[in-house]
């Protein structure tokens, strides 16, 4: 491996060992030595307190004047004319980090009749809005969306491109970077402005259980994607004042490529999970299907939603829009109650940044209990109608 | 009908188990798999080929190991599999891979369809997909669940949070598929004898043409700077009691913590 290197103050101490996803690190002669099957992901960096492993690259590929971009933009993604929650978020946080830039906060609304919705971005606060109005734009269209945020970005260059880790978004900003040959960073916990002025985007990775730091020195716009319920909204200020940019496209029929014949809503669209702030999930430990009517009546005494692990899912108990974990909804609400989850890792990544999690289960030994805030060992039949019952009276 | 598939070989975390003291990952002896969204992306161009008929090539980025997770797409039935194995290729992030890919793809020549899985379940960032699709500048769909074609169309369903939504699209173009999809089938004994026997090109930057400036971590838009484990949850507090006691003294301290 050329590209890293491994500087003569190392001790051999081992500490890089364990943070080696892909076992790439040997010590020989009390000295690291990297093996071919690095892949460079630079896991074992940080971890030196010697700072002796240096990773080389080549940088300034990119022809961009990083300094011609300037501003942070939100995309307001809207769905049947309603701006989405996640949006008024990522301005609060967008917000936060344009006053500590000096920079304007712009919000991105791409639609059709959506005029009355710019004055509530601007009092959760963006300093202007870019409003684009068509006809054929009322719906998420990815062809004509990607071409319109491109010539957008190009024409008034942000430094700064968020948007929300949603089905749309996280469709949408992958195209966004790939036209313009930039970085995006997916599912962002935390952002930040470094000394140098660069966005420290901070995401899970190996299904939450290590973190990392990520940034993108030398292309621009910097692009990242934040989960829903992950940044906090700003109070609303009716009083604040903003500029409104109204720009009309030229759209046609034939650029929409993909033709949209329908938007089908489940009937059971009121499960949705990654905006929910109480979620009741079930699994296996509630013996049958038909006790998820005792979750869903403790949901709703909480107004929250009923969640469900990957096997009552896998057998049939209930639709896979209500599955949290890897290959489901990743969450994280105010309060997450388990009843009879034993907690299988691919359940607790979906949920474990949960702000509070109570988990009920017969097995005292369940994984669940290792992450859970509150445990109660006990007959999940029994507890719920308990709970319930004493949150009804209460409430 | 030709169709190339897009496969990422990743640890298997369902192998992985957290050291609770230190909160890091115990990454000892755990096995390479197929990313599971890649195994229904495998399937349902299998399905696509037996009805529509043409061609399955898998193609994969990563270390020589990679090439037995494309072996096993073989021994599931794909025609024909392709690496893209090179020491310029390491630390890609999204921007390079897709870029890689998409070179090979365009080396390829023509196809119908491209499949991938919605996201990989060590990086999840879903970005690999719609990245390539932009740079093969096709149309595209992702998250879908559901696909039927008919005279040069497909009729797809995307998932959507509360739903789904029904598309008509043109070939050829590119989707990410989820785990409804289908069921992945298992290899046959006659596949897995096969895929023994099958040779796998394998493609660097010299076959591929492309400059090295523009793949691995050169060609990287982002990097890594610091990797570090979540702080941990503060402990679990266990309740103790008869059920009553302990749905009471739960109650209260939700209602102290203000959750409800």
């Amino acid at each position: 491996m050329e590209s890293i290197k491994i500087l003569d103050n190392c001790t051999g101490c081992k500490k890089c060992l364990k943070t080696c996803p892909i076992s790439a690190i040997v010590i020989v002669d009390k000295k690291a030595q990297i093996l071919e099957h690095c892949n460079l992901c630079a896991a074992c960096v940080s971890s030196c307190e010697l700072e002796a492993i240096k990773i080389k690259r080549i940088e300034g590929k990119s022809t961009i004047k990083i300094n011609d971009y300037q501003g942070i933009w939100v995309f307001a993604e809207q769905r049947e004319e309603k701006i989405q929650n996640v949006v008024y978020e990522l301005l609060g946080e967008g917000r936060r980090l344009a006053d500590k830039l000096w920079v304007n906060l712009s919000a991105v609304l791409i639609g059709n009749n959506m005029e009355s919705n710019c004055a509530r971005l601007i009092a959760f606060g963006a300093d202007k809005v870019y409003l684009v109005e068509n006809s054929l734009l009322k719906d998420y269209q990815g062809n004509v969306y990607t071409r319109i945020m491109v010539e957008l970005i190009n024409q008034y260059k942000p430094e700064i491109v968020l948007m929300g880790a949603t089905s749309i978004g996280r469709a949408f900003a992958p195209r966004v970077a790939a036209k313009l040959s930039t970085g995006l960073t997916a599912d962002c916990t935390s952002l930040d402005i470094t000394e140098e002025r660069q966005l420290a985007q901070t995401r899970p990775a190996f299904g939450g259980n290590i973190m990392a730091t990520i940034l993108c020195n030398n292309y621009r716009p910097v692009m990242a994607t934040v989960r829903p319920k992950v940044m906090k909204k700003k109070e609303e200020d009716q009083n604040r004042k903003g500029e409104i940019i109204k720009i009309f496209p030229d759209v046609k029929e034939e650029d929409l490529k993909v033709k949209i014949l329908k938007i089908v809503k489940e009937l059971e669209s009121k499960v949705n999970l990654e905006e929910a702030e109480i979620i009741v999930s079930g699994g296996r430990g509630i013996r049958e299907p038909k006790n998820f009517a005792l979750l869903e009546e403790l949901a709703a005494t909480l107004g929250g939603v009923v969640g469900a692990s990957r096997a009552t899912v896998d057998a049939g108990w209930i639709s896979h829009y209500h599955q949290v974990g890897q290959t489901g909804k990743t969450v994280c609400p105010k309060l997450y109650i388990a009843c009879g989850i034993s907690g299988a890792i691919q359940h607790l990544v979906g949920m474990q940044t949960s702000q509070c999690i109570v988990a009920i289960n017969k097995d005292p030994n369940a994984p669940i209990f290792q992450i859970a805030d509150y445990g109660i060992v006990g007959d999940v039949l029994e507890a719920v109608p308990l709970l319930t019952k004493s949150l009804k009276e209460m409430l | 009908m030709d169709i190339i598939v897009c496969i990422k070989q990743v640890p298997d975390t369902t192998e992985v188990k957290i050291d609770r003291k230190t909160n890091t990952l115990i990454r000892e002896g755990i096995p390479n798999v197929i990313n599971p969204f890649d195994k229904n992306a495998v399937e349902e161009a299998l399905r696509l080929r037996e009805k529509y008929g043409g061609k399955v090539i898998v193609i994969s980025m990563g270390p020589p190991h990679a090439q037995e997770a494309l072996r096993e797409t073989i021994a599931m039935g794909a025609d024909e599999a392709i690496l893209l194995s090179d020491k310029a290729f390491a630390g890609a992030d999204t921007l390079a891979t897709s870029y890689t890919l998409a070179m090979a793809i365009k080396k390829l020549g023509s196809f119908d369809l491209v499949i991938c899985g919605k996201q990989a379940i060590d990086g999840d960032t879903a970005q690999v997909g719609p990245e390539l699709g932009e740079m093969l500048d096709i149309s595209q769909v992702a998250y879908v669940c559901k696909i039927s074609i008919e005279d040069g169309k497909a009729i797809v369903e995307r998932v959507i949070e509360d739903g789904y939504e029904l598309m008509e699209v043109t070939l050829p173009f590119l989707m990410t598929v989820t785990k409804e999809i289908n069921e992945p089938r298992h290899a046959s004994l006659r596949g897995v004898l096969k895929a023994k026997k099958k040779e796998i090109p394998i493609w660097g930057v010299k076959e591929l043409g492309i400059n090295e400036d523009k793949v691995g971590l050169n060609g990287s838009a982002t990097q890594v700077i610091k990797i570090f484990s979540p702080p941990p949850r503060e402990g679990t507090r266990m309740i103790e009691g008869t059920i009553e006691e302990m749905i009471q003294e739960l109650v209260g301290n939700l209602k102290k913590r203000k959750v409800i």
